[in-house]
């Protein structure tokens, strides 16, 4: 039985050619999707292993009195840093009299957001640089200085300012382009296991946070309060050396400082946290 | 060869001993991991080398601090003494006695009336669970203390970072 | 260079009982940990700190290697008049530390 039985001749014309029309339409898209555009600019997103409102930042997971010492504006053994930071912020270069203030003016105004991004890839060098890196490659290539080291107060206190003009924002790091295979890589590795324990990241903080690991409350590993200011070491510390104490503690082989590899899992983690604010100072156990 | 017997009383006795401890752990955790380093002092002990036989009561000095202390490195603690502190009668020092650690004398507190309130408050290394004594010496010579338990337990992952 | 800071109530009235909070930054290295090459780090704490408070000495702490690193300090001082709090520390390697800043002090309002 026809269209046409129901209706007049021009409104079932009408319907005929919006039949085809869809039809054309239809063949479009198959021809779309099959052809590969579809996946290459509606990217899918990848799947979350943690629902974006499940999310919780460590400072959840926290003791009564570390959660105050975060809160306590002057009492934060981390403000002593950001005190060297903002000193650093504004000391012109021994080499060619720039200082960060040269080129970036103040850090509250113009580093706001930029803690959020990373890790990044470099568009110069086309490397997947985190904080720290970033920092390293302003003080190398327009302050003719020598790079700062790891963990130095000097590095922690300008990572710490920086972070800082990002205080309450939520983390957002891009994962296309060539960010995708580093991300890929950060997600391998976060599922896994390594080390004498035989433990991946996910077995602790993906499947078991809120329980008890001994007496320490497991939290999920977000990585929105860094650098962070922890207890056992008694000073600031980046989230390298926090994933490195990580895998001190499943007893697993540490990579060196600077290895990629801790910058992939670090942009795998941040794409984990998307959304959580950034907390500066942070205090954790 | 002859097996020691074993009365029902004392299997019984013996099953309810491992019974408590074992509930002691289940319910109190920290109990089960606590850090215990070092040779525990009697209060008499952390305080004798100050008070040399003064008088030395237990009254007047209040102690705040948690009672599970979320990392030992960091311990924060405030000490109060009821004092008037007028010129008179005051408090001249205010110790802080760790029965555990290393070192017993963790702080030595100076003050006088111009202080105008025996208050003061700081951040404790504490090397397991112990107590912690707050000992001021008063202005006639007298001492006054309190004292109170923190537990401190072990971290669970080593840090070699 | 020298870190630390204090902290006291924005608005002090003379004769008031104000808490006063410092902050230094120092390691207070105990002497009992190793580096990450197994290599004892020595002994370096804060020895001795003090607080002077124009003429007069209002704060005095020895502490040891069981004050934490980073040091806290909170105490009281009655209010007198307006002079410079100065803060002075002595640690193991007899590197000095100082820290100085205006206490205000407002007259107390007549009743």
């Amino acid at each position: 039985m026809s269209l046409r039985s129901f209706v007049s001749r021009p409104t079932a014309h009408g319907l005929q050619v919006l039949e085809r029309g869809s039809w054309l339409v239809f063949m479009v898209f198959l021809w779309w999707g099959v052809s590969g555009f579809a996946t290459a600019q509606t990217v899918v997103p990848p799947e979350r292993s943690l629902p974006l409102w499940q999310l919780k930042s460590g400072l959840h997971f926290a003791g009564k009195d570390v959660q105050a010492l975060q809160a306590d504006e002057f009492a934060n053994p981390a403000q002593l840093w950001l005190n060297q930071g903002a000193q650093a912020w504004g000391l012109p270069s021994a080499a060619n009299g720039k200082s960060c203030a040269s080129c970036h003016g103040a850090a509250a105004t113009r580093m706001q957001g930029v803690a959020t991004r990373y890790p990044a890839i470099d568009a110069a060098s086309g490397r997947l640089f985190n904080l720290e890196d970033r920092i390293n490659q302003c003080t190398t290539r327009h302050q003719q200085a020598p790079a700062l080291t790891p963990e130095s107060d000097a590095l922690l206190g300008l990572s710490l300012l920086v972070t800082q003009a990002s205080k309450g924002m939520p983390l957002r790091v891009d994962i296309g382009g060539a960010a995708r295979a580093h991300w890929q890589a950060g997600a391998a590795l976060f599922t896994q296991r390594q080390g004498q324990m035989n433990l991946s990241c996910a077995q602790c903080h993906d499947q078991n946070f809120g329980q008890r690991l001994y007496t320490d409350p497991l939290s999920q590993g977000q990585p929105n309060g860094y650098p962070v200011y922890r207890l056992e070491w008694q000073k600031p510390g980046s989230l390298e050396r926090r994933l490195r104490s990580c895998y001190a503690g499943i007893r697993a082989e540490m990579p060196p400082w600077g290895a990629l590899e801790m910058r992939q899992l670090a942009l795998y983690l941040t794409w984990r946290g998307e959304g959580l604010p950034v907390e500066v100072p942070a205090v954790r156990k | 060869m002859k097996w020691p017997t074993l009365t029902r009383r004392e299997g019984l006795r013996q099953m309810l001993r491992v019974g408590l401890y074992g509930a002691t752990a289940q319910f109190w955790p920290s109990f089960a991991q606590d850090m215990a380093s070092g040779q525990l002092l009697s209060v008499a002990q952390m305080m004798a080398p100050l008070t040399q036989g003064a008088r030395v009561l237990q009254q007047d000095v209040k102690i705040m601090a948690p009672v599970l202390a979320d990392n030992g490195t960091l311990v924060p603690i405030t000490a109060q003494v009821q004092s008037p502190m007028t010129a008179q009668d005051h408090v001249t020092h205010l110790y802080l006695l760790s029965q555990r650690n290393p070192v017993t004398q963790m702080a030595v507190f100076h003050m006088g009336p111009w202080n105008g309130r025996a208050e003061v408050s700081t951040r404790l290394r504490l090397a397991g669970t112990q107590q912690v004594v707050a000992l001021a010496r008063l202005s006639n010579g007298e001492f006054r203390y309190g004292q109170m338990e923190i537990i401190v337990t072990e971290s669970a992952c080593v840090d070699a970072s | 260079m020298a870190f630390a800071r204090i902290q006291w109530p924005e608005r002090v009235l003379a004769g008031d009982v104000v808490k006063v909070r410092l902050l230094v930054r120092h390691p207070m290295d105990t002497g009992y940990l190793q580096d990450l090459l197994g290599k004892l780090v020595p002994r370096n704490v804060i020895r001795s700190l003090t607080c002077t408070w124009g003429q007069q000495e209002v704060f005095r702490v020895e502490p040891s290697s069981g004050i934490s690193a980073n040091p806290l300090f909170e105490f009281f001082v009655r209010a007198d008049q307006t002079a410079d709090m100065l803060v002075e520390w002595t640690d193991d390697r007899g590197v000095k530390g100082s820290l100085r800043q205006t206490l205000q002090v407002l007259p107390k309002p007549s009743a």
